[in-house]
């Protein structure tokens, strides 16, 4: 057993574990943080999007050295159907400003800088090393840590859980369930590579300016899903993600889906000539606020995706982290000052917190939508899609025949589709969801 | 169940970094002589494509592409189906961007 004992040992080196370690390192706490990775980020994967007001909470000078790519000018939406997409753009010279609001990243670079501002700031940062399981007092409280390292047990005074959608420490422990099916999304990226001249043509770009395109439609192929197309200095982050109950119920393969993403006309200009460099795949937590576990205890706290933190509406994940990670040790700040034990009744200080941030807010705002787009996959990822294609096409195409007509015949199409009771009880449905 | 072959995965995970663990793979498949459906499943949800079946129907593991998604987790462990842990620490994938 390693003798040292520590204030705090933080597992996991992503969004949530770096914001932790830092916020505590700063503090002047005796920080370890232990992450199984050769270096932090080689076991990350995002889209990735970073919101700055999470980071500049964190490190009010990120944008001095942070490795980032392009900060965001353009929005679109696309909604697809096999031939097609309808899109919603937003583009604003507004978000040309110095203290840009929103930037694309490459996590295994992104979190190797904020990897080395944690131990700048005093944590000790363990790499390579995989934690296997907490370490638990006969009452059940944790105490610390085993490792895949010889003599691996190490104590602390509180752990913090900051392992991943994939959590499983806090499963083997019983703090928490396994993530299940139908609460996690699959998702498959490939980046391509192309001179930046090509991308900047391509998405309508000069210098550093960037472009995220979300789309959703028939190329989930019925399952809830989305595609993404990030646009980096030098490649283009194309992937897409669905449910992994879909997947399992479905037989459709997450390459498949990805290559005919790829293939679809409104894509594949973009990417055409491209070098792959990298496929990766990981999960997303979309289970929402319903399936949020129980986030501290006696010796503990989880944060991040391991709490299935998450807001897929709005595609915002690592700003969850980011915050819930900082306020997790925020709390354990405050209980240690004032030197109280790590208890479950003193840690749900953290609770607390997170209830009066952004983060658990927004969480509940949504807490119907999950179960909406999950049980309505078919109607919102195929049908609407297409009927909202060939509505436009429609409307679009000049032949002849008397607009009126043509309104009668897609307004037809709509109903035929779901029927006037189906449409009525999907908006409804969908704006009680939003409320 | 036929798994799907006109996307050349082994070509998608080539350009992939890995350290692989020989001998001690993080991923083991429960024995069995018929697959479950769960198992089944897995050969078409890995996004590795880890996952085939052999000359006597069982399905087995090669875990070297594997990118730790988890996804076989989700649905293998809670039938007992597989075992899985994380590679040991450094070994596993190794992401240049992720």
């Amino acid at each position: 057993m390693i003798e040292e004992r520590f204030d705090a040992i933080v597992v996991g080196a992503g969004m949530a574990g770096n914001a932790a370690a830092l916020t505590m390192a700063k503090k002047g706490m005796k920080v370890l943080q232990l992450e199984r990775g050769e270096y932090a980020g080689s076991k990350n994967v995002q889209g990735a999007i970073l919101y700055a007001d999470m980071l500049e909470k964190l490190i009010p000078e990120f944008r001095e050295d942070a490795p980032l790519e392009r900060h965001l000018v353009e929005q679109r939406f696309w909604i697809m159907d096999d031939r097609s997409h309808v899109g919603l753009h937003y583009r604003s010279e507004d978000f040309n400003e110095e203290r840009a609001n929103r930037y694309t990243i490459i996590r295994a670079q992104f979190d190797r800088w904020f990897s080395s501002k944690v131990r700048a700031a005093g944590a000790t940062v363990l790499c390579e090393t995989t934690v296997t399981d907490l370490a638990q007092d006969a009452y059940g409280r944790v105490i610390g840590v085993r490792t895949d390292r010889q003599d691996g047990e190490i104590h602390a005074d509180v752990v913090v859980l900051a392992e991943g959608v994939n959590g499983l420490l806090g499963a083997r422990a019983r703090l928490r369930e396994r993530p299940k099916p139908n609460k996690v999304a699959l998702a498959v990226k490939e980046m391509h590579f192309l001179p930046r001249e090509t991308i900047e043509a391509r998405f309508n770009l000069s210098g550093d300016e960037g472009v995220v395109i979300e789309a959703a439609g028939t190329i989930s192929g019925g399952m809830t899903g989305m595609g993404f197309i990030y646009a980096n200095k030098e490649c283009i982050s194309v992937g897409i993600g669905c449910l992994v109950a879909d997947f399992q119920r479905t037989g459709r393969t997450p390459y498949e889906l990805l290559d005919r993403f790829k293939r679809h006309p409104s894509v594949a200009p973009l990417i055409e000539g491209s070098e792959v460099k990298e496929y990766a795949a990981h999960l997303i937590p979309e289970g929402g606020y319903r399936a949020i576990p129980q986030l501290y205890g006696d010796g503990w706290v989880v944060a991040g995706d391991a709490a299935q933190l998450n807001n897929a509406i709005h595609r915002e994940g690592s700003n969850l982290a980011m915050t819930s990670g900082r306020i997790a040790a925020e709390a354990i700040f405050q209980v240690k000052s004032r030197r109280l034990a790590m208890t479950k009744e003193n840690l749900a200080l953290y609770k607390r917190m997170l209830d009066r941030s952004f983060v658990l807010k927004d969480m509940k705002k949504y807490k119907d939508m999950p179960r909406l787009m999950h049980t309505n996959s078919q109607n919102f990822f195929m049908t609407y899609p297409q009927l909202v294609s060939k509505a436009m096409q429609t409307y679009l195409r000049v032949d002849g025949t008397p607009k009126s007509e043509k309104q009668k015949a897609t307004l037809k199409s709509f109903v035929n589709a779901r029927s006037w009771i189906g449409l009525f009880g999907d908006v409804f449905r969908f704006a009680r969801a939003w409320r | 169940m036929k798994v799907e072959r006109s996307v050349r995965v082994e070509d998608k995970l080539f350009c992939n970094r890995y350290l692989v663990d020989a001998g001690r793979p993080h991923i083991k498949v429960r024995a069995h002589t018929r697959p479950s459906p769960q198992l089944l499943a897995l050969l078409r949800a890995c996004p590795a494509r880890c996952y085939d079946v052999n000359d006597k129907g069982q399905v087995e593991i090669t875990v070297d592409g594997c990118m730790e998604c988890g996804t076989c987790r989700v649905i293998g462990e809670p039938t007992g189906d597989i075992e899985w842990s994380y590679p040991r620490g450094g070994y596993g994938v190794l992401f240049k961007f992720g």
